[in-house]
């Protein structure tokens, strides 16, 4: 059976990114929120932000917009993974001789696609903003790596959510939380303006370490120890996600 | 081909929590053979059926499909067989043939295209082949569902509910697609609640009641079970229609249409 995992994961895979393409509008609704953030940021509170880096505000928040984009985007896994289960053709696919995994792989493939996807419009609207990078092909293709890797790890996040929704609403409202993590962190504002508490969470918790990542990438300045920390709690959340979604799905499929 | 056993459940038992939805079932199918499952709403149809397609495991009892054991090799049973659910289980958003060809390379079978047209066609379904399943009338989703589990020809094909929610025209093109299969030589176990459908389209009956087979047989063995026909005389009440017409008297054209 393992041997056809991977022709497995790549039919199913076809078939949902064939849903994204023929609802071309998940991608586009992914872009809509962070760019309306985008758009209040800069245009309205951004001229009152003292960022302390000298750079123009949008290259500041384009990083933390770009993990919203994301935290958001994943949503659309955990509704397509209900929807299937519900509909019935995860029993279909079960009842056949095809690869367990090739079923949550297909969707978590999928996810990293419309997701870059997404991101590639939110950073085509921050450059007609006058976002401005002097990163190296090397540096983008880290950006890149980090932004699938979060993509991925958020993913198998959606993937639990949707196996356990026990309704459509139930299945995204999981995302809300993760939209909200880059607002106490150093994506909008600089950490060390905020009170002791929460400048120490804001210091501590994912978002932080990965935005200042990004952010050195795109300004072109080296990204120093933050990156391993970033890599660190990337990693460490991709794989309790998928322990934990691989688990859920056993014990809710068997 | 027809002493050959497709399926043999012995002693099979589940309960979910507290409740015993399946209380010992014992259950032979002949290869080759059309049986019908009947029992009313809630009776285990799909628990049993869920059991023999190897997506849920039994608490207890054995049974082997295509000669294979359902609890020890899954994946020789998932591969001899093919399983129809209640509701028409098709990617709404992908075309018909599409959803065919998906499950031909899920299948690993080498021509998918050919597979898909091919069926298609056995369906009458070419000319909306190219749409979108989520345009289909729920007579083509069945249809194209009954296709789907055609693919790779799987010797033994388990139907749940085909014909639930359907309209009668609907039905009636299930059981012509079901009856083909028969005679292909697959294995066709359908559970319904209709007794109709099981006598249009079964070569046996199993009565599932209360968690066990209570009778399995032909409709004539089970049409033995009763008493013969009795002749009985019933005393005709008026109805309030031949009340009306000796109260007003005959309608003009009361005497040619009778």
């Amino acid at each position: 059976m393992t041997a056809y995992a991977l022709a497995d994961t790549r039919a199913l895979t076809g078939r949902s990114l064939r849903h994204i393409l023929r609802s071309p509008d998940t991608v586009v609704t992914t872009a809509i929120t962070p760019i309306a953030l985008m758009l209040l940021f800069v245009y309205v509170l951004g001229g009152a932000i003292d960022t302390g880096s000298g750079g123009s505000y949008v290259d500041y928040l384009l990083p933390g917009i770009l993990l919203v984009t994301i935290a958001s985007g994943v949503a659309y896994t955990s509704y397509r993974l209900f929807l299937d289960l519900k509909g019935g053709i995860v029993e279909r696919f079960r009842s056949m001789p095809i690869a367990r995994s090739s079923v949550l792989w297909a969707h978590v493939l999928t996810s990293v696609v419309a997701n870059l996807a997404s991101v590639a419009v939110v950073v085509a609207v921050a450059l007609a903003m006058g976002f401005r990078t002097g990163a190296s092909v090397g540096a983008w293709l880290a950006v890149v790596g980090i932004l699938a890797l979060f993509t991925l790890a958020l993913t198998w996040l959606a993937v639990i959510a949707g196996l356990s929704a026990k309704s459509v609403d139930g299945a995204s409202a999981f995302s809300y939380p993760l939209i909200f993590l880059p607002f106490v962190s150093s994506a909008f504002v600089p950490t060390d303006s905020m009170p002791g508490p929460m400048a120490w969470f804001a210091e501590h918790q994912p978002v932080t370490s990965i935005v200042d990542t990004l952010r050195a990438l795109f300004a072109g300045q080296p990204v120093g120890g933050g990156i391993w920390v970033a890599l660190g709690w990337l990693v460490g959340i991709l794989v309790l996600g998928h322990v934990l979604a691989v688990a859920t799905y056993r014990k809710r499929i068997g | 081909m027809s002493t050959e056993t497709a399926i043999r459940a012995r002693g099979i038992r589940k309960s979910y929590g507290d409740l015993e939805v399946l209380r010992g079932v014992d259950l032979d199918v002949a290869s080759g053979s059309i049986v019908a499952l009947l029992g009313s709403n809630g009776a285990g149809k799909t628990t049993l059926v869920r059991i023999l397609s190897t997506l849920l495991t039994a608490d207890e009892g054995t049974a082997t499909v295509h000669g294979f054991d359902v609890g020890t090799a899954p994946a020789d049973v998932r591969r001899s067989i093919s399983l129809t659910g209640q509701f028409a289980a098709v990617d709404e958003m992908l075309t018909g043939r599409e959803n065919l060809v998906l499950v031909a390379r899920l299948r690993h079978l080498r021509t998918p295209g050919a597979i898909a047209d091919d069926l298609l066609a056995r369906f009458s379904l070419t000319d909306a082949g190219p749409r979108r399943a989520a345009t289909y009338s729920g007579g083509m989703r069945r249809r194209l569902d009954i296709a789907m589990s055609l693919i790779g020809d799987p010797p033994v094909i388990f139907l749940d509910e085909p014909t639930t929610g359907l309209d009668p025209q609907a039905r009636i093109e299930v059981w012509d697609a079901v009856k083909d299969l028969a005679r292909g030589g697959t294995t066709v176990l359908l559970t319904t609640q209709y007794l109709d459908e099981a006598e249009q389209l079964a070569d046996r009956i199993a009565i599932l009641h209360r968690g066990t087979i209570v009778q399995h047989g032909t409709l004539a063995e089970l049409k033995r079970l009763l008493p013969p026909t009795e002749v009985v005389h019933v005393e005709k009440q008026p109805t309030l229609e031949e009340v009306f017409l000796s109260l007003v008297g005959p309608v003009p054209h009361h005497e040619e249409s009778s």
